[in-house]
């Protein structure tokens, strides 16, 4: 399918904002659902856009930026994959085994513009030195282009392309086992996000709650919301009821005999009462 | 007369409000020298605009002192930010703060609270919420997406816009309130809720299917062919024990310091494989 210049020109500022998202990090305009939904509205064919968007949610579930370090790109290749899927009619299995390799490619971009960005960090400096306010809110907002450019310049090199002989020819050319393959490791490739996200909070006294969602969900027939609202529970319990956070309590009486004498008496006043 | 003074706020609405519409760009120019320290001074510049309404030398050492490096989970910027206005205040008004007591509270807050932002906002607030809009998404629902943009950006804003007020309001005394406990049991309440999601997810949304024959049985009543599969055995004992295992090999892998994308095309080379061989559909 080839693409209008209306298209193109739209498809070049979606990917502009998915870039900006992405170092942003506010609005989750870089994440797929929203990402791939809305480059499948440019392309035409909503619903698609959101199915690769909830499939590749769910692989990119744990992809975070910590600290220092960079998670794979999910801007870069929630785009691109989605133009694969629906321009260059792939399907959805293949769509998501190229947004992997995208993902790592879009990495190395993520590095190199937040090294490029270290430049305004020196212009600001000398703003700083001259007491211009104003200079700041540029440079500031500048940096916020190059990540966009990162994005949306690749993401316009595959929408001139994709609808070529050469680049249809090659997509075609893709066999059937490996399709195939690339289906079924999509349905496991997900775990990597959730183990990065249980990593993260592993604490050893609270992993019985992993096995016990684990389990409800294995057993039981709850929905996610139910699943939320019974986690939620046991969180609230759990926080009142572990001693990690009653000792302050216990501490106190122990320290004042008295007042615990006190509310002792009280409480065999009340009795015999 | 001189207390009076000191308690009175410089900073109204509208100083707060544009602080708070600045810090939606917090992360903007992110970069591996200083990171957030363009950022911090970029929220920073309506309290400094109202304090040194001059370009004087003051100003200028204003602005310098927001330009160290600085660096926490972004949304926790916000809360840092209105005690740091607060104490910008405070020595605008003659209070004995130098440059390295303001540059000591913001390094000091920026890492507890990066070590409780990390794991509520990107461990349990979003994939859950990205979790709940990706099912609907999958079937193909413009409500997932819609779902996870709005109930995201209500919790963002509101604690942005909350915690900065808050912060402000508070002053140093933010600190006391971290140091009572509060902190830590969002964090230990957010992780049991985030491991629970996991291990619902871990069960309901991966899909590992081993289709492999272990023995091929006629019923001698009816003649019917019986199938035993390796997938029919597993699912007897627990439902999606498979995927319970390959996230604990993961879960190692990462801890060994494997990147996640060589897991990923770890992944890749298995399906095929095993997609070629007929073990895994």
């Amino acid at each position: 399918m080839a693409l209008s210049t209306l298209q193109i020109v739209l498809l070049f500022l979606v990917a502009g904002i998915a870039g900006m998202g992405s170092v942003l990090d506010e609005f989750q305009m870089h994440r797929p659902l929203i990402a791939c939904t809305l480059t499948g509205l440019v392309l035409g064919d909503l619903t698609t856009g959101i199915i690769i968007g909830g499939t590749l949610e769910m692989i990119a579930l744990g992809w975070m930026n910590i600290g220092a370090a960079q998670a794979p790109d999910a801007a870069l290749a929630s785009i691109i994959s989605t133009i694969f899927v629906i321009a260059g009619n792939q399907d959805i299995g293949a769509g998501i085994a190229l947004a992997i390799p995208l993902a790592a490619a879009g990495q190395v971009l993520t590095i190199v513009a937040r090294t490029v960005t270290v430049f305004f960090q020196h212009g600001a400096d000398k703003a700083a030195e001259e007491g211009n306010f104003r200079m700041i809110d540029i440079l500031h907002i500048s940096a916020l282009f190059v990540q966009a450019l990162r994005v949306a310049v690749p993401a316009l090199i595959v929408a001139l392309t994709v609808g070529t002989d050469a680049v249809q020819n090659f997509l075609g050319a893709i066999p059937e086992v490996i399709i195939g393959g690339l289906n079924v490791a999509g349905g496991m490739i997900v775990v990597v996000g959730y183990a990065m996200v249980i990593n993260m909070m592993r604490t050893r006294s609270l992993m019985p709650f992993l096995f016990l969602g684990f389990t409800m969900a294995a057993f039981g027939d709850y929905n996610l919301v139910g699943m939320g609202i019974i986690g939620l529970v046991l969180a609230l319990l759990y926080v009142q009821l572990s001693p990690q956070f009653n000792q302050p309590a216990a501490a106190r009486t122990a320290a004042d005999p008295e007042g615990s004498k006190d509310s002792l008496d009280d409480d065999l006043d009340d009795e015999l009462d | 007369m001189a207390t009076e003074k000191k308690d009175e706020r410089l900073f109204g609405r509208k100083e707060i409000n544009n602080a708070f519409w600045r810090s939606n760009f917090w992360q903007a120019s992110w970069n591996f020298e200083r990171m957030h320290a363009l950022g911090f001074l970029f929220v920073m510049v309506p309290f400094l605009k109202k304090l040194y309404p001059e370009n004087n030398e003051d100003r200028r050492q204003a602005m310098k002192r927001h330009l160290e490096f600085f660096n926490t989970q972004p949304f926790m910027g916000s809360p840092i930010l209105g005690v740091t206005a607060a104490m910008e205040e405070q020595r605008r008004k003659g209070a004995p703060i130098d440059d390295g007591a303001i540059n000591g509270l913001k390094v000091g807050m920026m890492g507890p609270l990066a070590g409780v932002g990390d794991p509520i906002w990107w461990g349990t607030a979003r994939p859950i919420i990205a979790a709940l809009g990706a099912g609907l998404a999958l079937n193909g629902s413009i409500l997932g997406p819609i779902l996870f943009f709005v109930l995201f950006n209500v919790l963002r804003v509101g604690f942005r816009y909350w915690s900065l007020d808050y912060g402000y309001r508070t002053g140093t005394n933010l600190i006391k309130d971290m140091s009572g406990g509060l902190l830590q049991k969002l964090t230990v309440g957010s992780s049991v809720l985030g491991l629970f999601i996991m291990g619902a997810l871990v069960n309901e949304w991966t899909t590992i299917n081993v289709p492999l024959v272990v023995s091929r049985a006629e019923n001698p009543e009816t003649g019917e062919e019986v199938v035993t599969t390796v997938q029919g055995i597993l699912d007897q004992l627990i439902p999606g024990l498979l995927p319970l295992l390959l996230t604990f090999l993961v879960m190692w892998l990462l801890r060994r310091k494997v990147s996640p994308l060589t897991i990923i095309l770890g992944i890749f080379v298995v399906g095929i494989v095993g997609y070629w061989l007929g073990w895994l559909a």
